[in-house]
C-alpha cells in the first residue's frame, strides 16, 4: 500500500469508500482479501471500532484508484456477510485527506 | 450425560434446561436441520464430534480422504439442491477439503464444511495438525467462522444453512477448536433451523421491458444457466421459450434443462459447442442471459461475444450483473419468480425467419459426433451408455476430454441429472461426486465417466462405495495419457507432447476388485456390448475400463482467450 498521493489530478482518480462491518476477527482480512483476490488496487486503508456500538461495529475506510471498476467492486464488497453498509465518501472531508501529513517523506 | 426423555428433534424446547458438549449440540442441530448423512474423516481434533455423531440418525460415510468426504457432500447437495456437510479434522484434514470447498464456491453448492481445530490457547503456538482453516477457507467461502464458544453454535449453524442455501448458493465453513466442542453449554431453548431467506425483490416493470425488448427482436437467443437448475424454473424455462419461440443455448451447468431434442435447444456454447450454435451467437440481436455468469469458456474473448447483440441479464446475484458484460437491462432476482410473472402475460408468436435461419446453420454446420456407431470410440462408448440407461439414472464425470465428449453427446433430459465440476474443472471430482449421488438418490443409478488420469486422483473413494454397497458405476474412457492436455498441446504447442503419457498403466478392474467393486475390462470381452450392458444394469460398484485411441480429439474447439467464431475442427464434411 503506498502513501496518498497529493497530486490534484492523481486525487481525481482516487474514490473513497466507508464502510460499516461487524467488528469481528476476519473482517479485515475479509475486506482486504476480496480486493486483492479481485485484483482491485487498495491505495489505504483505516479501521477503528465505531464509538457507541459497544465495540460491535467498525469503520472501515478504503481509498481507491480504480473509479471504473468501483461499482463492481462495491457489488462484490456489498456481499461479504459481516459487512453492513458500503458508501462512496467524497475524498475532501475524508479520513485520508485528514491524514496526509502522517504520510510524507 | 442425563438427557431428558422428551428431548427429540419432534419435540424442541426442552421443559428444563439441559446441559450439552459442544459437540452434542452441532450433532442435535444437524439433526434439526434434517441432515441424514454426513461423509468425513475423523482425527485427533474432531474426537469429540465424532464421540457425540454415536447413536444420531445421521449416518456417517467413512471417506479414505477428505477430499473425498467434500465431494461426497457435493455430490449429495448437487443432486437433491440441499445443504449438505462433510467432517474433517484440523491441520491436513481441513487442508484437503479445500479443494472439494473451492468446487463448490465456483459452481454455486451449497456444501457445510466443518472441521476440527486445535484448542484455542494453542492457536498460534504451530501445535500438531495446526492450521490457519480459518484463513484457508475465507477466500473459497461465502462465508466461514471459527466458533470460540459452545453458545456460539446455537447462532453459527443455523446461519450456516441459511447462507450457504440463500441467494447464490454456495459453501460455507465452521472451524471447532477442540474445546469449544467439549465445552458444557445450558440449552434452554433450540433455534429455529436455517432456510434460505426470501429472495430479492424486483421491479415488475423491468419484466414486461424485458419482454417488449424480446418481442422486438428479431433474432433472440436464451442463454441458460446453473441458476435456472438451483431455482428450480426449468418447466417455467421451457414454457417461456416455447411461447416466445426462441432458441436456446445452454451453459455447462444448465445442461439438461430443455431436454436434449427439445426443437428449441442448441445444446451447449463455448469452447466445445456445436458450430451452429456458436454461430448463431454471432449473429443474435438481443442474448437474455438466464442464471447465467458469462463464464469464459462460455463466452471465448468477451469482445466478440455476441457482437451484434444486446444483452439482458436476469441472475440473483448482483454481483454478476455488468461484471463481464454490460446489459441493456438487467433484473437482480430469482429467475424462477421471472419466468413465472412473464409467463402469466405471454402470448404466443412465432418466428420464421429466424427459426428457418437456425435450420440453415444447423444442417451446414452440425454438431459432428464422429464414431457414434463405435463402442471404442469416445461418442460411441457414451451413446451406448446412454441407450442402456434411462433418464431416471444421474450422470457425473471427471474433468478433461471425457467430460467434454459427455457435454456434448449425452442426451441430457432433466435437470440436476449432470453432475460436473465446471469452474473449478477438478479432476478426481467424478467418483466421489458420483458415490454422493448415489447415497441421496438410492433408487437412481449414478453412473461416472471417467478418464484414466481424472480416476486415479481419487481411486481410493472405490472402497468406500463398496462400503456401502452403493449403485455407482464408473466408465473409464481409457487413453492412457491426460488426453485434454495433450489435445492443446497437439493443437497450441507443435505437437511437443510433454508429461502427458502415462508410461505405466493400470489395471483399473483389478484395482476395482482389490477394493471390493466388479470390475470389467472391456478390451479382454468377447462381447463388449453385451458385458457393458449386463455391468450397468445389476446393482452395486462397479469400474468399466473402455480403451480408446489417445488420438481422439473434442472437436470443435476454441482456443482459449479465442473468439468463439474461430474454431478448430469438427466441420461437416
Amino acid at each position: 500500500m503506498s502513501a496518498v498521493m497529493t497530486s490534484n489530478t492523481v486525487k481525481l482518480q482516487q474514490s473513497v469508500l466507508m464502510l460499516t462491518v461487524n467488528n469481528h476477527p476476519g473482517v479485515m482480512s475479509a475486506v482486504c482479501g476480496l480486493f486483492s483476490r479481485r485484483s482491485y488496487n487498495l491505495e489505504g486503508i483505516m479501521v477503528r471500532p465505531i464509538q457507541g456500538t459497544d465495540g460491535a461495529q467498525s469503520r472501515v475506510w478504503l481509498l481507491l484508484n480504480e473509479v471504473d471498476k468501483l461499482e463492481q467492486v462495491m457489488r462484490h464488497t456489498e456481499k461479504l456477510v459481516d459487512v453492513l453498509t458500503v458508501d462512496r465518501h467524497r475524498f475532501e472531508d475524508s479520513v485520508f485527506a485528514k491524514t496526509e501529513g502522517f504520510f510524507e517523506v | 450425560m442425563n438427557e431428558p426423555a422428551s428431548n427429540t428433534a419432534s419435540n424442541p424446547i426442552p421443559e428444563t434446561a439441559q446441559q450439552l458438549s459442544g459437540s452434542q449440540l452441532i450433532i442435535k442441530l444437524l439433526e434439526r436441520q434434517g441432515i441424514t448423512h454426513i461423509a468425513g474423516v475423523p482425527g485427533g481434533a474432531a474426537l469429540p464430534l465424532y464421540d457425540s455423531l454415536v447413536g444420531s440418525s445421521i449416518k456417517h460415510v467413512l471417506a479414505r480422504h477428505e477430499q473425498g468426504a467434500g465431494f461426497i457432500a457435493q455430490g449429495m447437495a448437487r443432486v437433491s439442491g440441499e445443504a449438505q456437510v462433510c467432517f474433517a479434522s484440523s491441520g491436513p484434514g481441513a487442508s484437503n477439503l479445500i479443494t472439494a470447498v473451492a468446487d463448490a464456491r465456483l459452481d454455486s453448492v451449497p456444501l457445510i464444511a466443518i472441521t476440527g481445530q486445535v484448542p484455542q490457547q494453542m492457536i498460534g503456538t504451530d501445535a500438531f495438525q495446526e492450521i490457519d482453516t480459518f484463513g484457508l477457507m475465507l477466500p473459497i467461502t461465502k462465508h466461514n467462522w471459527m466458533v470460540r464458544s459452545a453458545e456460539e453454535l446455537l447462532t453459527v449453524i443455523p446461519e450456516a444453512f441459511r447462507i450457504a442455501l440463500s441467494g447464490r448458493p454456495g459453501p460455507v465453513s465452521i472451524d471447532v477448536p477442540k474445546d469449544v466442542q467439549n465445552q458444557l453449554v445450558d440449552i434452554t431453548e433450540w433455534p429455529e433451523p436455517g432456510v434460505a431467506e426470501a429472495t430479492p425483490e424486483f421491479d415488475e416493470q423491468a419484466v414486461d421491458a424485458m419482454l417488449v425488448k424480446i418481442r422486438e427482436s428479431h433474432k433472440p437467443l436464451l442463454m441458460i444457466g446453473g441458476g435456472i437448475v438451483y431455482s428450480g424454473a426449468s418447466e417455467q424455462l421451457r414454457e417461456f421459450a416455447e411461447k416466445l419461440d426462441v432458441p436456446t443455448v445452454q451453459t455447462f451447468m444448465g445442461l439438461g434443462i430443455l431436454p436434449s431434442d427439445h426443437r428449441l435447444s442448441l445444446g451447449m456454447l463455448g469452447m466445445h459447442g456445436a458450430r451452429y450454435t456458436n454461430y448463431l451467437l454471432e449473429e443474435c440481436d438481443l442474448l437474455i442471459g438466464l442464471g447465467v455468469r458469462f463464464d469464459d469458456r462460455a463466452t471465448g474473448k468477451v469482445e466478440a461475444f455476441c457482437p451484434q447483440a444486446e444483452i439482458i441479464h436476469v441472475d440473483i446475484d448482483r454481483s454478476e450483473i455488468g461484471k463481464v458484460k454490460n446489459p441493456v437491462l438487467s433484473i437482480q432476482a430469482d429467475v424462477g419468480e421471472v419466468l413465472t410473472i412473464a409467463n402469466q402475460q405471454l402470448e404466443a408468436m412465432q418466428r420464421p425467419l429466424w427459426q428457418q435461419r437456425v435450420e440453415q446453420l444447423k444442417a451446414a454446420h452440425p454438431l459432428i459426433l464422429d464414431g457414434d456407431d463405435e463402442l471404442f470410440r469416445p461418442y460411441g462408448a457414451i451413446k451406448a451408455v446412454a441407450s442402456i440407461l434411462d433418464d431416471t439414472a444421474n450422470i457425473s464425470t471427471d474433468v478433461g476430454q471425457h467430460q467434454m465428449w459427455v457435454a456434448q453427446a449425452y442426451p441430457f433430459n432433466r435437470p440436476r441429472q449432470w453432475i460436473s465440476s465446471g469452474g473449478l474443472g477438478t479432476m478426481g471430482f467424478g467418483l466421489p461426486a458420483a458415490v454422493g449421488a448415489a447415497l441421496a438418490q438410492p433408487n437412481r443409478k449414478s453412473v461416472c465417466f471417467s478418464g484414466d488420469g481424472s480416476f486415479m486422483m481419487n481411486i481410493q473413494e472405490l472402497a468406500t462405495a463398496a462400503e456401502e454397497n452403493l449403485d455407482v458405476k464408473v466408465i473409464i474412457l481409457n487413453n492412457g495419457h491426460l488426453g485434454l492436455v495433450r489435445q492443446q498441446q497437439t493443437l497450441f504447442y507443435e505437437k511437443n507432447l510433454n508429461a502427458v503419457k502415462y508410461q505405466q498403466t493400470v489395471d483399473f478392474a483389478k484395482v476395482a476388485e482389490a477394493m471390493g467393486c466388479k470390475g470389467v475390462n472391456l478390451a479382454l470381452s468377447d462381447d463388449p456390448m453385451t458385458d457393458l450392458k449386463n455391468a450397468l444394469l445389476e446393482h452395486g460398484p462397479c469400474v468399466i475400463n473402455l480403451p480408446i485411441s489417445e488420438k481422439e480429439m473434442v472437436y470443435p474447439m476454441v482456443a482459449p482467450g479465442g473468439a468463439n467464431a474461430d474454431m478448430i475442427g469438427g466441420e461437416a464434411q
